[in-house]
């Protein structure tokens, strides 16, 4: 037994130190862009379209990963658009997973007629095909990063209260939430102190993935045109130009295809590993 | 003596779940069939029955886990059976419970520490740490356990935490449902012995829950055996193993297996 | 000669830990020998040594489980298996978890018959009916329909007892089959797994904690503590005068209502240290040897 601990605490160390490696990289990708990148990822040069990356034959070495139909580099466009897929991830992560984990516990741990409300409406929310909804969604409130965000808070939301409410009410049917209630502890206290300390593994969990999901529903929307405007670099809107050109230009598409594949595997990654580490048990 | 719960005509119903139809609400299910007895002040009454019984139930609804759907159970006078949470909340000093399971009850992302003056904070004492500290003592564990969780405890240092919460805020009432069914009878032992010494040390009244007759024996001073929700023998101990009246006391008696070969055991 | 004959096993984790030391035991065709022990002291994981069922961290390092002459761990594994599918058959503790809930009972207890004896489906069926009457199950056609979940816990235990005779093993290992019941339960299985054993002369090893089970259908015990086998007598001698200080300290710790006074008392310190050494000492000679 202590040797399985001793195992999944090695492997989970490994998943969470390169996920977390990472990310951070991309976070520092994200704040320096600006500085780092280098050229302006909105500077055409048509005379310089469809450059293959610095290690292909006919490759200007100041485009290090190539250039797309337009002439732009592929490089400072997928390091511009972390930027973008960063905000999306944390502030709709996040957004999500408040609205979500505190209806999921609500329900879970007060049970009856707070319960039946959001069992129904999560039901109900389900029903709606979630990528048709979000593009319908944005059509109406229109496009921009405000939407993009608002819309997966508003899809997505549902994710987090079914897991929670379910993990809640499992918490909630052990003796320590007893044993707070003899010690004289409130109900807004036991949901707090106790359960929400028990329950956390899987919030953080869901939200890395959220988070994850949050870069590809972003990818998805720029794909489909529905994201910011055209003009600022996004991943999805890359991939979008890249699909056109694969014949002639491979690397336009693969470049932030991987970036973006790699992130969301950290993001997932990164979740599993913390999950372990936040176990009393396994720690 | 003043007795410290009179229990009149307690019934209790919960849905059954198992037979609950594909439409519509699960049936009740009655597991406490009004039952009457009263637990006198600085008394230790043991609660024996087998699964089913419904002696779980029984003590939940005494410290208010549950409500029961009928009848009365008078805390120190005073009717506590159909009180709201926020009514009930200043009385909860008063009545404490110990759990089967501690490693359920003490939840696991607490220290011992934080899990023994949880009770006391919310209840306002003064010098909680000082009195954690006591309470530690009261259970024989060293101050050393405070900063431990209680996975890594065995199994009878995590009971003797749920003792020494349960007694931190000096109650007049401890419930123990079924505390050393899930210990070693190394650490049960030492376990009923703390137990013993601290009812008579604090002047404590206990209800001891158990589905064994011998455990029952050694600490309480009566015996209330339960059957399928209802009392068929409520007497004093020596006078109930003497001559043990329900054919149902008489069944559990004769089926426990003593450790010796010559027992009868017919 | 016994039909099983335990030497010197020993097991560790994959950490080293030893977890079995040197246990040596036999039982002999209808015998019936008692394993105790508190939790932790191993008396488990011999049984699950002998059925094959050891968790995957667990690795026997040494030590001889003969089973009617055949030591098994000599043997290539498909060769093993078939010899404990033959021969060996277990009664599980949680009689709620031993059973599939999705399936129904009556081919939970013919599949072994099928699928590893060869028997044809309606011998089997035959089979279970007799057994499930042997156990004193009312209307075992019914019963066999049914899912676990319909059934009281003493009647699947009942279930699981047919089943573990089902194929006429040689060698049972009960692994604490009563610790879920009630005690008015637990004495009809205990009476029916005794008086089972003795029809059919089955050689059986109890795992259980409970001296006073031990008391009532063993003929043999093995008290355990930490892996080591600290006393291996016969019960009637044990209840009368146990060797070891440590078995004489569990049974004054059992809890026996016919002499309250003297029960329960906690095994004392001194004890505890001295089987330690006890078996820190054996761990040295180990090491040397």
């Amino acid at each position: 037994m202590l040797d399985g601990r001793s195992q999944i605490k090695r492997r989970a160390g490994l998943r969470l130190w390169l996920s977390a490696g990472w990310l951070v990289l991309l976070v520092l990708v994200a704040l320096l862009a600006p500085m780092i990148a280098p050229k302006n990822p909105l500077e055409q040069d048509l005379f310089a379209g469809r450059l293959p990356p610095f290690w292909v034959s006919g490759a200007d070495p100041s485009f290090l990963l190539g250039t797309d139909s337009l002439g732009r580099d592929v490089l400072s466009r997928i390091l511009h658009g972390a930027r973008l897929a960063l905000t999306v991830a944390l502030v709709s992560g996040l957004a999500t997973c408040l609205v979500g984990a505190t209806l999921g516990l609500m329900a879970g741990y007060l049970r009856g007629w707070v319960d039946v409300v959001i069992s129904r409406l999560i039901d109900i929310w389900m029903a709606f095909p979630p990528v048709l909804f979000s593009i319908l969604l944005i059509a109406v409130i229109g496009p921009g990063l405000g939407s993009i965000i608002l819309a997966i808070v508003i899809i997505d939301w549902t994710r987090f209260a079914r897991v929670v409410r379910a993990e809640a009410m499992a918490q909630g049917a052990m003796d320590y939430v007893a044993s707070a209630r003899i010690a004289g502890r409130g109900r807004l206290g036991i949901m707090l102190r106790e359960i929400l300390p028990n329950v956390l593994p899987t919030i953080v969990v869901l939200l890395t993935l959220e988070m994850g999901i949050a870069v590809i529903v972003e990818a998805i929307l720029s794909f489909v045109n529905l994201s910011i405007s055209t003009d600022d670099p996004t991943w999805g809107g890359m991939i979008a130009e890249g699909r056109a050109s694969i014949h002639q230009a491979w690397w336009v598409l693969v470049f932030p295809l991987i970036t973006l594949f790699f992130t969301v595997l950290s993001f997932s990654q990164l979740g599993e590993g913390l999950k372990d580490r936040f176990d009393p048990v396994l720690r | 003596m003043a007795d410290l719960y009179t229990i009149e005509n307690l019934r209790l119903s919960l849905a059954d779940m198992t037979r609950r139809p594909l439409l519509g609400t699960a049936p009740q299910l009655e597991i406490l069939k009004g039952l009457n007895f009263s637990i006198p002040k600085g008394s230790v009454m043991g609660i024996v029955g087998g699964s089913g019984s419904g002696k779980s139930t029984l003590g939940r609804a005494m410290v208010r886990l549950l409500e029961p759907s009928s009848g009365q159970i008078r805390f120190d006078g005073q009717d506590i059976a159909h009180l709201s949470d926020r009514e009930l909340r200043p009385l909860r000093r008063r009545f404490q419970m110990i759990f089967q399971d501690p490693l359920s009850s003490l939840n696991p992302r607490h220290t011992v520490g934080t899990l023994i003056a949880e009770p006391l904070r919310l209840h306002g004492f003064d010098d909680v740490q000082g009195r954690v500290g006591r309470a530690l003592d009261h259970v024989g564990l060293p101050r050393s356990f405070l900063t431990r969780y209680p996975h890594e405890l065995s199994g009878g240092q995590r009971q003797r935490v749920g003792i020494a919460r349960a007694i931190a805020i000096e109650p007049d009432f401890i419930l123990a449902d079924e505390i050393v069914s899930g210990l070693d009878v190394s650490s049960q032992a030492q376990v009923l012995r703390l137990l013993e010494d601290l009812v008579r040390e604090l002047g404590l009244t206990l209800a001891f829950i158990s589905h064994d007759l011998s455990v029952i024996r050694r600490l309480c001073s009566r015996v209330l055996v339960l059957y399928r929700g209802e009392i068929v023998e409520n007497r004093e101990t020596a006078a109930l193993f003497a001559a043990p009246e329900a054919p149902y006391t008489r069944e559990l008696l004769s089926a426990i297996p003593l450790p010796d070969p010559d027992q009868p055991w017919g | 000669m016994s039909f099983l004959e335990i030497r010197n096993l020993t097991a560790t984790l994959s950490n080293g830990m030893p977890i079995l030391r040197d246990v040596s035991l036999s039982v002999a065709a209808a015998e019936v020998r008692g394993l105790v022990g508190e939790s932790g002291a191993g008396k488990s994981m011999i049984g699950k040594a002998i059925l094959g069922i050891l968790p995957r961290s667990v690795r026997i390092t040494r030590g001889e489980i003969r089973l009617d002459g055949t030591d098994l761990l000599a043997l290539p594994p498909a060769e093993r298996r078939r010899r404990i599918g033959q021969s060996c058959a277990l009664i599980p503790q949680d009689p709620l978890t031993a059973l599939n809930p999705s399936r129904r009972v009556g081919p939970q207890i013919t599949d072994r018959l099928v699928d590893i004896l060869g028997w044809t489906r309606s011998n089997a069926e035959a089979r279970a009916r007799d057994l499930l009457a042997e156990v004193q199950i009312p209307e075992p056609e019914r019963v066999m329909r049914s899912y676990p979940h319909e059934l009281s816990g003493g009647m699947r235990q009942r279930i699981l007892i047919a089943s573990a005779f089902a194929a006429e093993p040689k060698l049972i290992v009960a692994d604490e089959p009563t610790t879920a019941l009630d005690v008015t339960v637990q004495k009809q299985i205990l009476k029916l797994i005794a008086g089972m054993q003795a029809r059919h002369g089955t050689a059986l090893l109890f795992v259980t904690h409970d001296l006073g089970v031990v008391s009532k259908v063993c003929q043999r015990l093995s008290v355990l503590y930490a892996g080591m086998v600290v006393e291996d007598t016969d019960v009637r001698g044990f209840f009368s005068a146990p060797d070891h200080p440590y078995s004489r300290a569990l049974l004054a710790a059992t809890p026996v209502y016919t002499d309250p006074e003297a029960s329960l008392t906690p095994v004392p310190e001194a004890v505890i240290t001295a089987v330690r050494a006890e078996v820190a000492a054996a761990d040295r000679r180990a090491g040397r040897g």
